[in-house]
């Protein structure tokens, strides 16, 4: 029931970007009706629309068949793929990059960003470095990686992690350091051990910021694979864009950004779906809201 | 009971100089006595009131309870600010269990309970800080800080955000439960009314650095009477020692 009522709340078309920034999940009304069980699933509608639209475009033969491929086109190509078992080896060796990527970064930036939010010398002599590196475009670092990585996973992982690491780190560290004087000097007074005003007072105070920061390194992650499947891999979704290039098949690109929409939108909503527990407190706040009690 | 002996209090500013808060403060508050410091803005009465709660150390001068020295927080002394201050994330029960985290489980459960009885607010034990209005957020801090059992309770404007309705019911309830229990308030407050009605001695501060500048007892009986004739002569002579001008 949790699992499908974040799926509707994510597929309910309210904006990522303000679902990322707010992080704070809203619960519609429990359906009662057929118009509300319609309403369950208005998010697809424009999706559906535009499959609609751009078969009919193709049936009538507005764009050229060799440019742009109908929904059916695709779907066959995929099809085509999925029973040679090509399909689900690309988009298994994808999935493990962004996995692997996701996993060191978050390690890293998780680390980092607790040890700089915490400490203001580390902060001082590890910031300026980090921010620095931060500053270096994504793709400049392909090259060295190579180099120093190989051609094979350990570059491609490290570049996604590199791309993990920063909205995390940021987020972590400034939420700790944002995190609110005036309630750590409560614990003070009530004499709170580090370990309690870690796991009472720190945590929970950053733990909003820092699922931000995970979601926004997630979507980095799949932005970042794309980058280094590109450069160079013989598996992958990434690969099967290229191939589709290569080989005059535009039908095996669109397949593949439609597998990664599906992919990265999935991949969010598990991750929301898994830290909602985390934010339980907002959650309540959210649904008691309109009812404030009174003195 | 609780001494203040030639406090000062110096802060450093960001750009090398320093900023001096309080300077010679000597204060001896008894036990079970109320005592409110009053002052215009500025005048260091957070501050001094946080060097007694252990939060700053003085620059000068010491801070004594029964001739012991204050040196950091202690369970002797609990404080309640102008801002609930309660935990966002946690639930009423939890929030108060905070300050007695220290005690054994039953003990806790017992002391919780006990304080939200006197705040009125058992049936709100389970409820989120955001589900509650300021006055009763503000009760939910001042039971956390009794859950202590502190010998001195500190007020740092503790009603000042409230509306004025909630403020006199809210110094009403504090003066029964001062009544009832057996400790020592100092409170700081800007609301000479307030003052007038808590207090058994009024401290007026004044200039840069605050020095005590004025003590008033409040010789009168309680309950008292916010109309009646003594409060309002008393609250005319602090205002001129005040010297707003």
């Amino acid at each position: 029931m949790a699992l499908v009522e974040t799926q509707r709340r994510r597929s309910a078309g309210r904006e990522e970007a303000a679902a990322l920034a707010a992080s704070v999940p809203t619960s519609p009304p429990a359906p009662t009706g057929l118009l509300d069980v319609i309403g369950r699933f208005k998010g697809l509608f424009l999706p559906v629309l535009l499959v609609i639209l751009w078969e009919a475009a193709c049936r009538a033969e507005i764009f050229a068949e060799h440019l742009v491929p109908s929904p059916l086109a695709v779907l066959a190509e995929l099809q085509y793929l999925w029973d040679r078992g090509e399909l689900l080896t690309h988009v298994w060796v994808t999935l493990a990059r962004v996995a692997a990527g996701f996993f060191w970064g978050t390690l890293a930036a998780t680390v980092l960003g607790a040890a700089t939010g915490v400490s203001r010398p580390l902060r001082e002599l590890l910031d300026p470095t980090l921010q620095a590196l931060k500053a270096v475009p994504s793709l400049a670092w392909v090259p060295l990686f190579i180099l120093w990585f190989g051609i094979f996973e350990t570059s491609k992982v490290t570049l996604i992690a590199v791309g993990v690491f920063f909205p995390i780190y940021l987020n972590l560290m400034s939420a700790i350091q944002d995190s609110d004087r005036k309630l750590v000097e409560v614990a003070r007074i009530y004499r709170l051990s580090t370990w309690q005003l870690l796991r009472c007072v720190l945590v929970p105070a950053t733990l909003p910021a820092y699922v931000v920061g995970l979601r926004a390194g997630l979507a980095l992650g799949w932005m970042f694979v794309i980058a280094a499947e590109l450069m160079g891999a013989s598996e992958g979704l990434g690969f099967l864009m290229i191939d589709g290039q290569m080989t005059g098949h535009p039908a095996i690109i669109v397949g593949s950004l439609i597998l990664f929409a599906i992919l990265g939108k999935a991949s969010d909503a598990l991750l929301a779906f898994a830290t909602r527990p985390l934010l339980a407190w907002q959650d309540s706040f959210a649904k008691m809201e309109g009812g404030r009690a009174n003195a | 009971m609780l001494e203040l002996a030639q406090v000062d209090k110096t802060f450093a500013t960001r750009k090398g100089a320093s900023h001096a808060a309080v300077a010679d403060i000597d204060l001896s508050v008894g036990a079970h006595e109320i005592v409110g410091l009053v002052g215009t803005s500025g005048c260091g009465k957070s501050t001094l009131l946080r060097i007694v709660s252990g939060l700053e150390a003085p620059s000068g001068g010491a801070v004594t309870i029964d001739g012991r020295r204050i040196a950091g927080p202690t369970p002797e002394i609990a404080m309640v600010f102008q801002e609930p201050r309660l935990m966002p994330w946690l639930s009423v029960t939890e929030n108060v269990r905070l300050a007695l985290l220290d005690l054994p489980r039953a003990e806790q459960q017992r002391r919780i309970e006990e304080v939200l009885g006197l705040v009125g607010l058992v049936g709100f034990s389970e409820a989120l800080p955001q589900q509650l209005s300021g006055g009763m957020a503000q009760r939910v801090a001042i039971a956390r800080a009794l859950a202590r059992r502190p010998r001195i309770l500190l007020l740092d404007e503790p009603f000042s955000a409230l509306d004025s309705f909630t403020r006199m019911k809210l110094q009403d309830h504090l003066l029964a439960l001062w009544e009832k229990a057996n400790f020592t308030m100092v409170f700081v407050t800007h609301d000479l009314e307030e003052a007038v009605i808590l207090a058994d001695r009024i401290v007026v501060l004044r200039g840069q650095p605050g020095r005590v500048r004025e003590v008033f007892p409040v010789g009168l009986p309680r309950p008292r009477r916010r109309a009646a004739a003594e409060v309002q002569a008393l609250k005319e002579e602090i205002t001129l020692s005040l010297d707003l001008s």
